[in-house]
This record gives C-alpha cells, sequence and structure tokens, in this order.
C-alpha cells in the first residue's frame, strides 16, 4: 500500500526468523536471503541459518528429547491434536501464505493447508496405537515374558522437500508422533510458511525444543547435521541432489544414524509406516516367569 | 571354597570329519577358488584344521550371480509353502546332525562343548524352525498385503557364534524369499561349509545359499558388489561404520549389528546368589566373545562388597580348558589376534588405575587362553569401561540411586544390551523404559530365543533379527 495514501494503513511486516527451543531467534551469523514470490517480487528476508544454529537447535532437541519421549503416547497424540487446532483457525493465513509463495490458486492453496491439517489429525490417532501395531508379545521357548515395543531414537535431523507446510508437515509430525526430536531445515524456496507453521507450534502446547525449525542453504546446513554425533537420525526426503545426499549419507555413518534416504514420494497419498518406523527402535525386554 | 576334582570327561571328535582342504560353495557345489587359501586352526591347540579357499572378486561375482539366478529363476517363483518346506527340512537335517555340528563348531571356535551342544546348535534349529513357519504367512507379518522379497542378500558374520550368526543371517532372508551369499569369519568357516552339505541334503536348489570363505576382502567384495540388494552384517561397530559408508548412495538395504558394552545392574535388594550366577553368564558365557556381553556390572554401593565377594568366590569354581571337555565353563580365546587385544586393553587397565583380579587358574601350554577377570576401582572414563574388549573381562562400577545407575548405563555410544537384578516390579519396568539398549534382560541375562527381536540402539547398529521384526530387513 502506498504510503502516500492517506486513508490506507501502512502494512507492519513480519520478520521471518528461526525456530529453536521454542523461541524466534534470528541467525546468529546475522545473515538472511531474499525471498521472492512466484513473479520474483519480493516477499520477505529469511534467517539464514549456519553451522552455529544448526548445533544450538540440536542442543535443544536434545534437551528437549527426554520430556517430550517420557510423555504418555496419549499425551503425545493431544498436543498434536492441538497442533492441528491451532492450524485450522489459521487457515486463510496459510491459504495466503501458500499462494504468495508458490503462485498457486486459491482451491490449490486450500487443499495443501487442509491435507496439512488432516494429516496431522492422522498421526495424533498414531501415538498411542503404534507401539500395538509394531510391538508385541515374543512366545519364547522357556519360562520368560518376552515383549518388544518401539521407542523413539532420539534426535532426528530431516531435509524437508520443497512443498512448503504439505512437505514440512509430512516429515515432521511422523517422526515427534512416536517421541522423537527433531531439528528441521525447511524448504530452501518456500521458508516462509515453515516459520509461520513454527507459530503454530509455539501456541499448540508443544514442548520449545521439539521441533526446531531452520531455514538456509540445505548444501551449507544439512552437512553438519548429518555428522552431528548427538543427532540419532537424518531423513533426507528433501535432498535433491544425489550427489549431496550420498555425501550426507557418508557422514551419517560415524555414529550409525538411521538414514531414511530420499525418493519420490506422493505426499498427498495415505504415507508409508516407515515414516515412523524408520526412527524407532525396537526394545525387546525379558524377565522370567516363576513363584 | 576349593573346586572339586572333575575327571577329565572329552566329546569325542570321532563324529566330524574334517577334510584337509575346502573349495567355495557355489551354485549348489563345492568348487575351487581363484584366490589364494588360508588355514582354519583349533583356537585350544592351534593344530591346523583345514586349508580353506579364499575367495576373491571373480569368486564373489559367480556367487552373486548364482544367487541372481536362483532368485530369479526359482525362489522367488517358489510358494510361500514350498520354501518354507525346505527350511523345516534343513532344521530337522540340523537336530539330526547336532552333535557333529557342536564338536566341530567347538574345535574351531574353541567354546565349550557345553555351550555348543545346548546353545548354539539347538537355538540353530529353532531358527530355522520358527521362520520356515514364516516362509507361507508374510501377509500377515505387518509388512504390507504382499510384501516382496529384496533379492540377493550379501552376508558377512563373525567368528564368535559362527553357526548361529549363519542361522540368524540365511533363515530369514531364504523365508522371506531371497538367496544368500554369506562369507563365514576366517577363523571359523568350518560349520558354515558343513552347512553347506545340509543344504545339499536338502536338495535345496542351488545357489539359493551360496558359502564364500575369506577374510575382510572377501567381505568388501560382497557388500560392494553391484548385484547385491540387501547387506546383513554382525561384527565390530569399526567395520559396521565403513559398509554404512559404502553402501551410501545405493539402492541397497542394509542391517547392522555392531558392538556392545552392555551394563549389568545390581541392586542392594537383588537375590544375590542369582545376581552373581547372572554376572558369571553375563561375561564370561563365550569367553565374553559376545556383543552383548554384560562387560559393565554396575553394582549398587550398599552391597558392592557382598556381590564382589561372592562374584569372586563363583570364579574361583570356574573351570578353563578344553572346549571338547563336558566339564569346561570357560573355552578358548578365538585367535592370537583377539587374544593380543584383550590382553593390550587389560593393561591399560591397569596402567589406568583399576585393579585387576583373576582367581587361580592353569592354563593350558598351547592354544590361546585368558583367565576370567575382573577390575574394580573403575571410573566411567576409564578405557575399559568404555571400550568392548570382547574377552572374559568384567569392568565393576558402583552407584548408589536408580537414577545414577541410568546414567551411567547409558553413558556410551553403545546400546545393545542391559540387565537389571532387582525384586522390585515396578523399578524393573522403570529401568527397562530408561535404559536405552535393544535387549534387556531383568532377573536373566545373555537368553536367546527365535521369537525374541535382537538388535541395537544408537552405534550398536540398526535393524532387528529374529521374531517378526527379523522379516522386515528382507522384505520390501
Amino acid at each position: 500500500m502506498s504510503p502516500s495514501s492517506t486513508t490506507q494503513r501502512l502494512d507492519v511486516k513480519k520478520t521471518y526468523k528461526l525456530y529453536i527451543d521454542g523461541q524466534f531467534p534470528r541467525s546468529e551469523s546475522g545473515r538472511s536471503y531474499v525471498v521472492n514470490d512466484s513473479k520474483g517480487k519480493f516477499l520477505a528476508n529469511a534467517s539464514q541459518a549456519s553451522r552455529k544454529d544448526a548445533r544450538d537447535a540440536v542442543r535443544a532437541a536434545r534437551a528437549a528429547f527426554g520430556g517430550w519421549s517420557g510423555r504418555t503416547a496419549y499425551n503425545r497424540g493431544q498436543v498434536i491434536y492441538r497442533i492441528a487446532e491451532v492450524l485450522e483457525g489459521r487457515r486463510d493465513q496459510f491459504e495466503a501464505e501458500l499462494r504468495a509463495a508458490e503462485g498457486i490458486s486459491a482451491a490449490m492453496a486450500r487443499k495443501f493447508v487442509d491435507a496439512s491439517i488432516d494429516r496431522l489429525v492422522f498421526y495424533a490417532g498414531w501415538a498411542d496405537k503404534v507401539a500395538q501395531v509394531v510391538g508385541g508379545a515374543n512366545p519364547v521357548a522357556g519360562p520368560y515374558f518376552n515383549h518388544s515395543a518401539p521407542e523413539p531414537s532420539g534426535v532426528v535431523a530431516i531435509v524437508a522437500p520443497d512443498r512448503p507446510l504439505m512437505g514440512l508437515i509430512s516429515v515432521v509430525a511422523p517422526v515427534i508422533t512416536t517421541g522423537n526430536t527433531c531439528v528441521v531445515i525447511a524448504s530452501e524456496k518456500y521458508p516462509l510458511p515453515a516459520i509461520t507453521l513454527g507459530e503454530v507450534m509455539a501456541t499448540s502446547d508443544l514442548p520449545g525444543g521439539v521441533v526446531n525449525v531452520l531455514t538456509g542453504s540445505v548444501a551449507e546446513i544439512a552437512p553438519w547435521l548429518a555428522s552431528h554425533l548427538d543427532v540419532n537420525g537424518i531423513d533426507l526426503t528433501g535432498v535433491e541432489d544425489a550427489e549431496l545426499a550420498a555425501d550426507l549419507e557418508v557422514s551419517a555413518a560415524e555414529n550409525l544414524k538411521r538414514v531414511r534416504r530420499p525418493g519420490l514420494e506422493d505426499l498427498v497419498a495415505p504415507p508409508p509406516l516407515d515414516r515412523m518406523t524408520k526412527f524407532l527402535e525396537t526394545k525387546t525386554v525379558w524377565h522370567p516367569m516363576g513363584i | 571354597m576349593t573346586k572339586f576334582e572333575y575327571a577329565p570327561a572329552p566329546e569325542s571328535r570321532a563324529i566330524v570329519d574334517i577334510k584337509p582342504s575346502y573349495g567355495l560353495f557355489i551354485d549348489g557345489d563345492f568348487v575351487d577358488g581363484h584366490g589364494k587359501s588360508f588355514k582354519t586352526i583349533s583356537p585350544s591347540t592351534e593344530e591346523v584344521l583345514a586349508e580353506i579357499a579364499e575367495a576373491d572378486d571373480a569368486d564373489v561375482d559367480l556367487a552373486v550371480k548364482a544367487a541372481r539366478r536362483a532368485y530369479t529363476r526359482v525362489w522367488s517363483k517358489m510358494s510361500g509353502a514350498e520354501r518354507g518346506k525346505y527350511l523345516f527340512r534343513i532344521a530337522r537335517i540340523i537336530q539330526e546332525r547336532a552333535r557333529e555340528f557342536a564338536v566341530l563348531e567347538s574345535i574351531d571356535n574353541g567354546k565349550p562343548i557345553k555351550e555348543t551342544r545346548d546353545v548354539d546348535v539347538p537355538i540353530v534349529a529353532a531358527h530355522f524352525f520358527y521362520y520356515a513357519g514364516w516362509a507361507d504367512k508374510l501377509s500377515y507379518a505387518g509388512y504390507g498385503p504382499d510384501p516382496q522379497p529384496l533379492g540377493v542378500a550379501g552376508q558377512v558374520i563373525p567368528w564368535n557364534f559362527p553357526l548361529l550368526m549363519l542361522a540368524w543371517k540365511i533363515a530369514p532372508a531364504l523365508a522371506c524369499g531371497n538367496t544368500v551369499v554369506l562369507k563365514p569369519a576366517e577363523t571359523t568357516p568350518l560349520t558354515a561349509l558343513l552347512f553347506a552339505e545340509v543344504c545339499q541334503q536338502a536338495d535345496l536348489p542351488p545357489g539359493v545359499v551360496n558359502i564364500v570363505t575369506g577374510a575382510g576382502e572377501t567381505g568388501r567384495a560382497i557388500v560392494s558388489h553391484p548385484g547385491v540388494d540387501k547387506v546383513a552384517f554382525t561384527g565390530s561397530t569399526d567395520v559396521g561404520r565403513a559398509i554404512a559408508k559404502a553402501v551410501a548412495g545405493s539402492n541397497k538395504r542394509v542391517t547392522l549389528e555392531l558392538g556392545g558394552k552392555a551394563a549389568n545392574i545390581v541392586f542392594d535388594d537383588a537375590p544375590v546368589d542369582q545376581a552373581v550366577e547372572g554376572i558369571v553368564n553375563g561375561i564370561f558365557f563365550n569367553q565374553g566373545h559376545v556383543c552383548c556381553a554384560g562387560s559393565r556390572l554396575l553394582v549398587q554401593e550398599s552391597v558392592a562388597e557382598e556381590v564382589l565377594a561372592k562374584l569372586k568366590r563363583r570364579m574361583k569354581t570356574l573351570r578353563v580348558g578344553d572346549p571338547l571337555d563336558k566339564n569346561t565353563d570357560v573355552g578358548a580365546i578365538n585367535s592370537a589376534e583377539q587374544l593380543a587385544k584383550i590382553r593390550e586393553l587389560s593393561e591399560i587397565g591397569e596402567a589406568e588405575g583399576a585393579e585387576r583380579w583373576s582367581p587361580k587358574c592353569d592354563l593350558p601350554q598351547n592354544g590361546f587362553w585368558f583367565p576370567p577377570t575382573i577390575f574394580t576401582g573403575v571410573s566411567q572414563a576409564h578405557r575399559i569401561a568404555r571400550e568392548e574388549i570382547f574377552g572374559p573381562v568384567l569392568s565393576v562400577l558402583t552407584f548408589r540411586t536408580p537414577k545414577e545407575a541410568v546414567e551411567k548405563a547409558n553413558n556410551t555410544p553403545f546400546g545393545l544390551s542391559a540387565g537389571i537384578w532387582t525384586d522390585k516390579g515396578s523399578r524393573i519396568l522403570w529401568m527397562a523404559s530408561q535404559l536405552r539398549a535393544g535387549v534387556v534382560w531383568s532377573n536373566t541375562f545373555n537368553k536367546f530365543d527365535p521369537a525374541s527381536p535382537f538388535g541395537g540402539y544408537k552405534e550398536s547398529g540398526y535393524g532387528r533379527e529374529g521374531g517378526r521384526h527379523g522379516l522386515e530387513a528382507y522384505l520390501r
């Protein structure tokens, strides 16, 4: 809006920062990069996260892991559902952001926003089912109680695909539903809706540090996460460069991270179970039976 | 307390027929390799047992191609029920030849006949029996309505449980419709080669199982072969890392079962005599050559003195010696190389200030031997508390509160197993939930069963072997 108009109010523009440990800090590097809309018009400056930001995010995720994984599955489901509720209330905002970012139609943007909300509801329901689906009692040949149950791997690094909202939720929700905490690198091209989603998570009873969102260069940040020894798993879904993906997998091998390799996937289709199980460990407990 | 004098009770070697030399088992037949050969020896006597072919790249290539042919033409087309029947046959033949396998394993590996006879071989047969039954029920396993095999599995196994690790690898792979190229460890190839004979007796179609012998180079050739769809490895964390790097960027699926440094945690209310048996079983079973060995004893401070006194008394009764003697509790260290590693780390333990103790123990003149050993006064920073020794060496630490026990137990990059000894049920369940380890034994230790998934957290690797979970590694 033109400032010369006396009847029009000047927009208050949002500063897009990172989302780390429940806070919205700027990149410690002081860097930002220009994000344009689909027609090349300036939208905003996004924070360009650095190695230090990535490490801060991992530290926050590690600190949050004990509390989050220690909650009851029912409670985690409630929190994920709460994110869906809060997102539902912001449908118009996200529709506008997606249209601005991708230049898609209102109908298409609405479809992605709604699918994103529904995906959260889907995972909210999984939280207290997954242990029953993938765990169980083991009939061992001896007088022992023996059962297996899944537990979260720990801190998971994620490279989100280039679908601003649906892409982010499709990779983050399954990982945190089961009790992991994560550091996610948002779509480099469409970082803004990811940070706005951070605002949703920050107001949804999700403890700070469970999800940490970085924006910036995947090629710059991802190697630090892949080689970080306090990261237990890495999801490479959004890594489009095959050579970079292979390099990241090599770095990840240093501490035997669980790696989900990139691959074509229809994000709107019902998601594969391994979005959850790839970052789950099976724990088997034995106890003798006797009197 | 003194040991009873036992008359020697050696198991007869007459049941095994060790040939002077062995080739590779490729496409259903024993063939000469293109490479060199190496000797396998008895670690308890250093006697040369046989000359073994060392498979080179060309041999591995032949084996992978044979496995691929068998996969495409026969095995992937066969109904699950028929595949299962082959596995049932194999299980039965192993049961029929159990004594032979037990004696041969004991000779080649150095482990006591008591263990090969009562643990290794029965679980091997049970493992084939278990997965045989899955072959026609895979659609019920929770991996989709119509799960498919991956293709050719390249499998590399260690020397500590040679035949058992073979069973853990081959049984689920075949049940799911894959074919395999398996490399046994260079120091323990004989039971795998005897297993090849079992495949022949079972009329298993040629190429479904291929056994290629050799050392690290042969293993690398398998892992990096482009015709291999899946890599399964059990062994050291360092080699596991190298494998994970080697397959990066490929479509190969990987499961790794690697090292450990398990905490065996004894609370003050534990039944002490049972706990002492569990500690002994945890670290001296199989000479401590066990990735899930309870190699760090965490004992509650208030009972540390009592537990240690009883532990030492019990250790004095352990019989170390001839693996084929049915009274033997602790056999030979598997190789000169492993013995050197155990000695080195034990010396480091002393140099770093821990106190070393072993019962008086007459060790045989020839062969590779190490007495059951404990270190007390160990701190978390000591290398003997952090690194896998893979021998009969126990590091003892103490704790005061359950929280401290959890912190110390989890203070390791490994996460394979853990033990808890307490009379209090709620404490067992809380501890079990806090320990970052794939297998938690409470008031027991070192129990294995085909129905029970086994595998690690963190740097102990990924994937599970055993149970319904064990199918996942071989299906898509």
